[in-house]
């Protein structure tokens, strides 16, 4: 009996331990909504590497971030559009031309879009392209040094939203204007409200350069003035196609919000780029007076040109037949997506209660039937009826942007209703749906663009994020959401925070871009006119009133680090050569009273500071980055003489120099 | 029985412990961090130092071709932190250096660096007097052998025998 007590008693408190148990599992609340191994899942251990880059666009920060997925951790923020003190990036002399444009040096923009290249639809590693939209420009990012390599300016343009989107070999990246504007060759001083007359708007086609990247703006062409959002290139079948978000058909100019959702339609519009190539190659294009600029940054000096270009091509409809087709799209289309198979482009009307799916193979049909719906300014209008694969029913509120995966499903972002929606092409039915938190804007699967998506994971970009961190006062971070994709439900695993406001970001796996990351350049090769090899070759030297430093850092001392005769009045320039040859040694330099930044040297580079003194005195000069254990050493003065001083110019390691008389 | 349970257990948990440790050793890369741990007992004390020079076969007269080349080497890579004469400036200075070390034991410090300072005795013995690690300067096999000809003629060695 005692015995069988005892048996109870164990069992009893088995059971109230599993009930405690079970209990302690109950999601909570929202933040705990999570599956149970979605830490293991998201988990990369100390040391041990990510399985894809995360390329995130950066926003109002006008950076691009590069995370490591699944953990979700920041490796890097690349400078593009925006200066950046820590990098030296727009503040050093070989930097300053990259953010030259025909309005001068501009600081500062808006980067929203990116694109990574892509050989046969697969990405390549290569190169990733980024948008600017305020001063309308793109970026090439080189992805061996994670440099911003190029950035070229775009004319005609105003609000450079819909771009950068790339073609399936990299032929082109394309970028369209957002506002509609008067053309850049007219007198635009007109009053705003002949904006049917006089406003036009442009899409840009800039070839790449197979083996070096190098960006051209092949032609443009001349469009009504609505407003164009977004896009994504054709691939497989519909190579040789692009597609095109554009709203405000109604032409307004005020009071968008509602002036602009007037129509029931607007439009997506579809161009024959390979034919369009061979109109502007047989010479039908027209040759416009323009002025824009093109920065490159050269890897062998470390330094970069800017160079301002002075002419376009613009293709004209008008001029150009089979060129341009538009198919209408419920309500404000956003977002504009190509399937893998490049069969369905995607329309995501931001107002709009469905999801229009429109099939390639439709539209090609209804273009050789000429199965119009009119025209609209010169440019025909394909029937919808007759090119549409079907519609996405009750998918959710307010559609932005849709992904795809390796299966054939399809993800889109609902931004009202704060969730992404995973839906099967072939059928359009809806499989499954999660909340985010909250409103979701881009999404983002490794591949997702191409024709070959890799899968696994899906992340969505938010736009707000209220209660899911800490609070950090009114402004608070932006975040991202990693879902597991592998399986037939999504499946919530990290939350992490992004810089700036993310909009699109693609995801490579790592193997593809890490084999070839550069560690260090060699200084043989750096052709910078400043650079100083061999400590033997440091020197100062006075050219009227600008005095040239030729400095070398190495662990863990300056040559020179003591210089006299200076002064007030010059314009010193410290041309600083990092002399290690090993990765991971940069050396930072710094100079009190600096109007500028500090500069932060990679193992044979070369970096030059400009420091105006304004006042005497003894200035000391550091290293930023901790390089050794005597980095705290790692130091130096410039004395700093009156303007009618006859202090010479001296310099010195090592040795106490005489003292010069004043 | 219920012993036996146990002590497999601890058993289990302990493998699983040790297993754990193993793999972060081997996981981390040797950096200075690491040097701290590493029993000095372990380093390799060989008069060739550790690397793929294991035997060079170095003339009795200077080859000046080869020496001008490791000049031009040194200035660029070298010169920052080792003086010609003894007098140490980062690094030990190179007067005599070829009558203290092998030419292997040069050759493979320049050429591998990392290895070198981690798991050889003498050159841990100079870090600790130094307390700089040396740069690798990613000097190639051919460029190591003309910086030891050029430290040679440093120390004297002469392309034609004094004389006739």
């Amino acid at each position: 009996m005692k015995k069988k007590n005892g048996n109870y008693l164990l069992l009893a408190t088995a059971i109230i331990v599993g009930i405690v148990f079970i209990n302690s599992c109950k999601p909570k609340n929202v933040s705990s909504a999570t599956s149970g191994d979605a830490a293991e899942k998201a988990y990369v251990a100390p040391g041990k590497y990510d399985e894809f880059y995360n390329f995130v666009s950066g926003g109002f920060s006008g950076q691009m971030s590069v995370y490591g997925l699944p953990s979700g951790r920041l490796f890097r923020v690349i400078p593009v559009f925006s200066v950046d003190p820590e990098k030296g990036y727009g503040f050093n002399e070989e930097t300053k031309p990259m953010l030259n444009t025909s309005h001068g040096f501009v600081p500062w923009d808006d980067l929203h879009h990116l694109a990574m290249s892509e050989t046969d639809g697969i990405q390549d590693g290569r190169w990733v392209f980024a948008n600017g939209n305020n001063t309308p420009r793109i970026a090439r990012i080189d992805l061996k040094t994670f440099h911003t390599a190029e950035i070229i300016e775009i004319p005609n343009s105003g609000g450079n939203h819909s771009s950068p989107f790339i073609t399936e070999n990299s032929e082109y990246v394309v970028a369209g204007t957002r506002f509609s504007i008067p053309m850049d060759n007219m007198n635009g001083d007109v009053p705003i409200n002949t904006y049917k007359q006089n406003f036009h708007g442009t899409v840009s086609f800039i070839s790449v350069d197979k083996t070096s990247g190098e960006m051209k703006i092949a032609f443009q062409i001349l469009l009504p003035g609505v407003n164009f959002d977004l896009a994504r290139a054709g691939k497989g079948k519909s190579h040789g196609w692009m597609f095109f978000s554009c709203y405000n058909s109604e032409r307004a100019n005020t009071l968008l919000e509602v002036n602009a959702s007037q129509k029931d339609k607007d439009f997506i519009m579809a161009v024959n780029w390979k034919k369009a190539e061979e109109y502007w190659k047989a010479g039908k294009g027209e040759k416009r007076n323009v002025t824009y600029a093109h920065n490159v940054y050269n890897e062998n000096t470390h330094a970069a040109t800017s160079s301002m270009e002075k002419e376009i091509i613009m293709l004209d409809p008008k001029d150009c037949p089979d060129m341009v087709y538009l198919m209408p799209c419920p309500k404000s289309p956003h977002g504009c997506d190509t399937d893998p198979s490049g069969e369905y482009i995607v329309g995501s009307g931001k107002l709009a209660a469905i999801i229009p799916v429109f099939s390639f193979t439709k539209i090609q049909k209804a273009i050789a039937d000429k199965n119009y719906d009119g025209m609209y300014e010169g440019i025909p209008v394909l029937k919808y009826d007759a090119v549409l694969h079907g519609e996405v029913k009750k998918p959710g509120l307010g559609p932005l942007h849709t992904e795809f995966d390796d299966k054939g499903n399809a993800y889109t972002s609902f931004f009202v209703s704060s969730e992404v929606v995973k839906w099967r092409l072939s059928d359009l039915q809806v499989l499954d749906r999660v909340p985010t938190y909250y409103s979701v804007g881009h999404l983002c699967v490794p591949g997702g663009p191409t024709r070959k998506p890799w899968g696994k994971y899906l992340i969505a970009y938010n736009k707000i994020t209220k209660d899911r961190y800490l609070p950090t006062g009114p402004e608070l971070c932006q975040s991202a959401q990693l879902f597991d994709i592998s399986g037939e439900k999504m499946k919530l695993i990290l939350d992490f925070p992004t810089i700036g406001e993310p909009h699109y970001a693609e995801a490579i796996p790592a193997e593809l871009i890490s084999k070839n990351s550069t560690k260090f350049y060699k200084i043989e090769d750096n052709t910078n006119p400043y650079a100083t090899k061999g400590e033997k070759n440091a020197k100062v030297e006075r050219k009227g009133n600008e005095v040239h430093v030729y400095m070398t850092a190495i662990r863990s001392h300056f040559v020179p680090d003591n210089i006299e005769g200076v002064k007030l009045g010059d314009v010193v320039y410290f041309h600083v050569t990092n002399q290690e040859q090993d990765w991971d040694v940069p050396h930072g330099f710094a100079v009190k009273g600096a109007n500028n930044a500090e500069l932060l040297i990679m193992p044979g580079e070369t970096q030059t500071l400009q420091w105006k003194p304004d006042r005497t005195g003894v200035f000391p000069i550091y290293c930023t980055d901790f390089c050794s254990a005597l980095h705290q050493e790692m130091q130096g003065y410039i004395r700093v003489s009156a303007a009618g001083s006859n202090v010479p110019i001296t310099y010195s390691t090592g040795t106490n120099q005489p003292k010069a008389t004043q | 029985m219920k012993k036996i349970i146990i002590v497999s257990a601890i058993a289990v948990f302990m493998y699983a412990c040790n297993n754990n440790t193993d793999k972060k050793e081997t996981s981390s890369e040797t950096n200075a961090v690491d040097l701290a741990k590493q029993d000095s007992l372990k380093k390799v004390n060989d008069a060739r130092g550790i690397g793929k020079f294991t035997h060079v076969d170095i003339p009795e007269k200077l080859d000046a071709a080869l020496a001008k080349g490791g000049s031009g080497i040194y200035d660029l890579k070298c010169s920052s932190c080792h003086k010609l004469t003894v007098e140490k400036l980062v690094g030990p200075g190179w007067k005599d250096v070829t009558k203290r070390r092998t030419p292997e034991w040069i050759m493979n410090f320049a050429t591998n660096t990392d290895e070198m300072i981690t798991n050889d005795a003498q050159a841990q013995a100079m870090l600790e007097e130094c307390m700089v690690r040396m740069p690798n300067q990613n000097l190639s096999d051919d460029d190591a052998r003309k910086v030891y000809e050029f430290m040679r003629k440093n120390d004297g060695v002469k392309q034609v025998s004094i004389k006739k």
